[in-house]
C-alpha cells in the first residue's frame, strides 16, 4: 500500500517490535523550552484495535496527537504506521492521504458549508488543484455520503449549514468527515468533551460500531479522554500516560487498581 | 457537452442569469446606443467623456472581482493589488509606447522619448518583443502571474497569514512602487508612461476608438465574472472557504493549503492585471503612483462595501463608490476623504456583508413579510 516514494525507516532497537502494528511509537520525545512534553513515549497499536488513552491534564496526549499527525516533530523516536512509513518526515497533508485521521478536541468543521459539502470534501479521492477544480460527484461518492450520513445520525441535516449544528452533532459530523477519508487509523482527541450524558452515550456507541465494522479493511482507533465513565464504556486497552510516557497499560479495572495512577489521579 | 455547460456556467441559478443578461443589456447595448443615436443637444445623448469614465470604473470592478475571488473565498486579504493591477497597466503602456514609433517628440523610431531624454543609446532588453501586441498580451497577464507566484509562493508556505499577509502585500506594493519611480529602472520614472497615441492601428483620440475599449472591458468583465463564478462553485471553491475558516482542518484532509491560496492569489493577480491593461488605454497615462499603498486598501473598501465573497458584490461595490467618488470630489472635494474613512466604519458596524447583504435582506421581508410581524409578536 505505501508506495515507493514514501520515507522508510526501519526501527532501531526498542523492547517491541514495529512488525505487524499500524502504530508504532518508540522512544519519541519532545521538547518545548526544556519542558519535556513527550518524554521516552512508546506506544504499539495493532490494526484493528480500539484503545483508550487517558492522563491528566499536560500528560501530553495532544502532543502524541502532534506528533502522529505531523503537527509536531518528535526531537527523537522513531514513529512508524504500518510498521515501515516514518511520519515524522512527513507534513500534514500527506500523513492525512496516507490513512491516518484525527478529529480535534474542539471540533472543527467549515462552520459556512452544508453538513454534505463538509462530507463532501473530506471524501477519499485526488487532493489536487486541478482535480479537484474539475471534480464531479459520482452516484457511487454520493451514495457513500447517504451511508455515512446515516451513520453518524445526521442523514435529516444534510443540506443545513455545519454552523447550525448543535455541539454534539459537530463532533459526530467530524467522525463522519474521517470516515469519508477511509482512514485505517482514526485518532478521536475527547470526542464527548462538553457533550450530555445522552449525546456521550450514544457516541459511544457509534465508537464502538466503528471499531466492529471493518468492512473496509482494519479500522485502528486511539480514543483520547479524561471521562472514567466513557472509557469504561467502550470496555478496551487502557493506556495511562502521565508526563510524557506511558505510566500503565491494561484493562480499565487493572489501570484503575494500580497504585501508581491512583496516586498520580488523587494527588501525592 | 450540455452538463459540461451547465456545470461551467451554472444555468441552474436563474436570479443571476436574469441580472447578467440585465447588465449586460445595460452597458453592451443600452451605453453605446445613448452615446451614438441622439443628437448633441438631447437630453439622453450620453457625452463622449462619459464613454472612458465608465471604461474605468469597469476596470475597477474587474479589479475588485479578482480581490474579492482571493479576500473573500480564500480569506487572503492581499492589501497589494494595487501591484497587480499597474504591472498588467505597464506591460500595456510600453506597448503603447512601442506604437507611437517616429510620432514622438524627438521622433526616434526605437527609444520612446523619455529614454531619448535621459540619453539612452539602446532599447533596454526587457522592453525587447513589446512592440508586438501578441507578446505585451502574454506579458500584462504572465507579469502580474509571476510576481504572484513566486511572492504567494514565499509567503503561502511560510504559513504567513491574517494581519501579516496584509502588511508584506503593502509593503511589496510600495517597494514597487520606490523601484519604479526611478529613471534607471527604464519605466520613465516619475511620470511614467504617457503620450500614446494608437492601439492595434486605431487612433486612441477618436470617439469610436474609445467606445471600443469600453465595449471590450465590459466583455473582459462579463467573462471574468463567469470565470470567477465556475472557481468558486467547484469542490476547489468549497475547499477555498473551508480553508478560509478552518486552515488546519483542510490540511488534515489532506489538502495543500500553499497550492489552494496560490491557485487562487495567481488567478487573482492575472485578472487584476487585465484591468490594469484595459485601465492604461482609456486613462492615457500609467505612472508608479498606481502602485501606492492606499490605492490597494482602496480596493478592499470597495469589495467590503458590495459585500465580500459574492463576486457580483465587489462589482457593485467597485461602482457605487467610484461613482460617488466622482460625484463627491467634484461637487464637495474636501469631504471626500472624510466620507471613505466614514462609509467603512458604517459597512464594517451596520453592514457587514455589504450592499449584497442589504439586498438580501431586504428581498428576504419582502418574501416574508408575514412571518417577520409573526416573529416580532411571538
Amino acid at each position: 500500500m505505501p508506495d515507493e516514494s514514501l520515507p522508510i525507516d526501519e526501527p532501531t532497537g526498542g523492547s517491541q517490535s514495529a512488525a505487524g502494528s499500524i502504530l508504532y511509537l518508540d522512544g519519541v520525545t519532545v521538547s518545548f523550552d526544556g519542558f519535556k512534553a513527550l518524554n521516552n513515549l512508546s506506544l504499539v497499536i495493532t490494526p484493528g484495535e480500539l484503545r483508550t488513552v487517558i492522563g491528566p491534564n499536560g500528560a501530553g496526549k495532544t502532543t502524541m496527537m502532534d506528533v502522529i499527525t505531523g503537527k509536531t516533530r518528535p526531537d527523537a523516536g522513531d514513529v512508524l504506521f504500518d510498521g515501515r512509513v516514518d511520519l515524522t518526515k512527513l507534513d500534514e497533508a500527506a500523513i492525512a492521504n496516507l490513512g491516518i485521521g484525527r478529529k480535534f478536541q474542539k471540533p472543527t468543521v467549515f462552520e459556512k458549508l452544508s453538513v454534505e459539502d463538509n462530507l463532501e470534501l473530506a471524501l477519499k479521492g485526488p487532493r489536487g488543484t486541478l482535480a479537484t477544480l474539475l471534480f464531479t460527484l459520482s452516484a457511487e461518492a454520493k451514495d457513500r455520503i447517504d451511508q455515512v450520513l446515516h451513520l453518524v445520525g445526521l442523514a435529516a441535516k444534510a443540506s443545513l449549514l455545519a454552523g447550525q449544528l448543535s455541539h454534539g452533532e459537530k463532533q459526530w459530523l467530524e467522525i463522519g468527515m474521517l470516515l469519508m477519508q477511509d482512514q485505517r487509523l482514526l485518532l478521536l482527541d475527547e470526542p464527548v468533551a462538553g457533550l450530555t450524558d445522552a449525546e456521550t452515550a450514544a457516541t459511544a456507541q457509534l465508537i464502538l460500531d466503528l471499531a466492529r465494522d471493518q468492512s473496509l479493511g482494519d479500522r485502528s482507533l486511539v480514543v483520547v479522554e479524561h471521562d472514567m465513565e466513557f472509557v469504561r464504556s467502550l470496555g478496551a486497552k487502557v493506556t495511562v500516560l502521565h508526563e510524557g510516557s506511558v505510566l500503565a497499560e491494561g484493562s480499565i479495572d487493572a489501570v484503575q487498581n494500580n497504585p501508581r495512577v491512583v496516586e498520580v489521579y488523587l494527588g501525592r | 457537452m450540455r452538463s459540461f455547460a451547465t456545470r461551467f456556467l451554472l444555468t441552474d441559478d436563474r436570479r443571476f442569469w436574469r441580472g447578467f443578461a440585465l447588465a449586460g443589456a445595460l452597458f453592451l447595448v443600452a451605453v453605446p446606443l445613448l452615446n451614438l443615436l441622439p443628437g448633441e443637444g438631447s437630453a439622453l445623448h450620453l457625452p463622449n467623456y462619459m464613454i472612458p469614465l465608465l471604461g474605468k470604473y469597469l476596470c475597477y470592478a474587474l479589479l475588485a472581482l479578482a480581490l474579492d475571488l482571493v479576500w473573500g473565498y480564500a480569506g487572503v486579504l492581499s492589501l497589494g493589488h494595487g501591484a497587480f493591477f499597474a504591472l498588467g497597466g505597464y506591460a500595456m503602456g510600453m506597448y503603447l509606447m512601442r506604437e507611437i514609433g517616429t510620432r514622438g517628440v524627438y521622433g526616434n523610431p526605437l527609444l520612446p522619448d523619455f529614454m531619448v531624454f535621459l540619453a539612452w543609446k539602446d532599447l533596454p532588453w526587457y522592453w525587447t518583443g513589446f512592440e508586438h501586441f501578441p507578446f505585451a498580451a502574454l506579458m500584462i497577464v504572465a507579469a502580474p502571474s509571476i510576481l504572484a507566484l513566486v511572492f504567494g509562493w514565499l509567503a503561502f508556505r511560510s504559513r504567513i497569514t491574517g494581519v501579516y499577509l496584509s502588511i508584506i502585500t503593502q509593503v511589496m506594493t510600495y517597494a514597487l512602487m520606490l523601484a519604479f519611480f526611478r529613471n534607471e529602472m527604464g519605466f520613465g520614472g516619475n511620470n511614467g508612461l504617457t503620450d500614446f497615441k494608437d492601439i492595434l492601428g486605431f487612433d486612441l483620440a477618436s470617439p469610436a476608438t474609445k467606445l471600443g475599449l469600453y465595449v471590450a472591458t465590459v466583455v473582459a468583465l462579463g467573462l471574468s465574472l463567469l470565470l470567477c463564478r465556475f472557481v468558486v462553485a467547484s469542490k476547489l471553491g468549497r475547499v477555498m472557504m473551508a480553508m478560509r475558516d478552518a486552515e488546519g482542518r483542510v490540511r488534515f484532509l489532506g489538502y495543500s493549503v500553499t497550492a489552494t491560496k496560490l491557485f487562487a492569489f495567481v488567478l487573482s493577480a492575472a485578472l487584476a492585471g487585465l484591468a490594469g491593461a484595459l485601465y492604461v488605454p482609456q486613462v492615457g497615462i500609467i505612472n508608479p503612483s498606481e502602485f501606492s499603498p492606499a490605492n490597494s486598501i482602496e480596493v478592499a473598501i470597495w469589495v467590503a462595501v458590495g459585500g465580500r465573497g459574492t463576486l457580483v458584490g465587489a462589482i457593485l461595490g467597485a461602482l457605487a463608490v467610484n461613482a460617488a467618488k466622482t460625484w463627491l470630489t467634484d461637487a464637495v472635494p474636501e469631504a471626500w476623504l472624510f466620507f471613505l474613512g466614514g462609509l467603512f466604519i458604517v459597512v464594517t458596524i451596520l453592514l457587514p456583508d455589504g450592499l449584497m447583504g442589504l439586498i438580501k435582506r431586504l428581498r428576504q421581508t419582502k418574501a416574508a413579510p408575514e412571518a417577520a410581524v409573526e416573529k416580532k409578536h411571538a
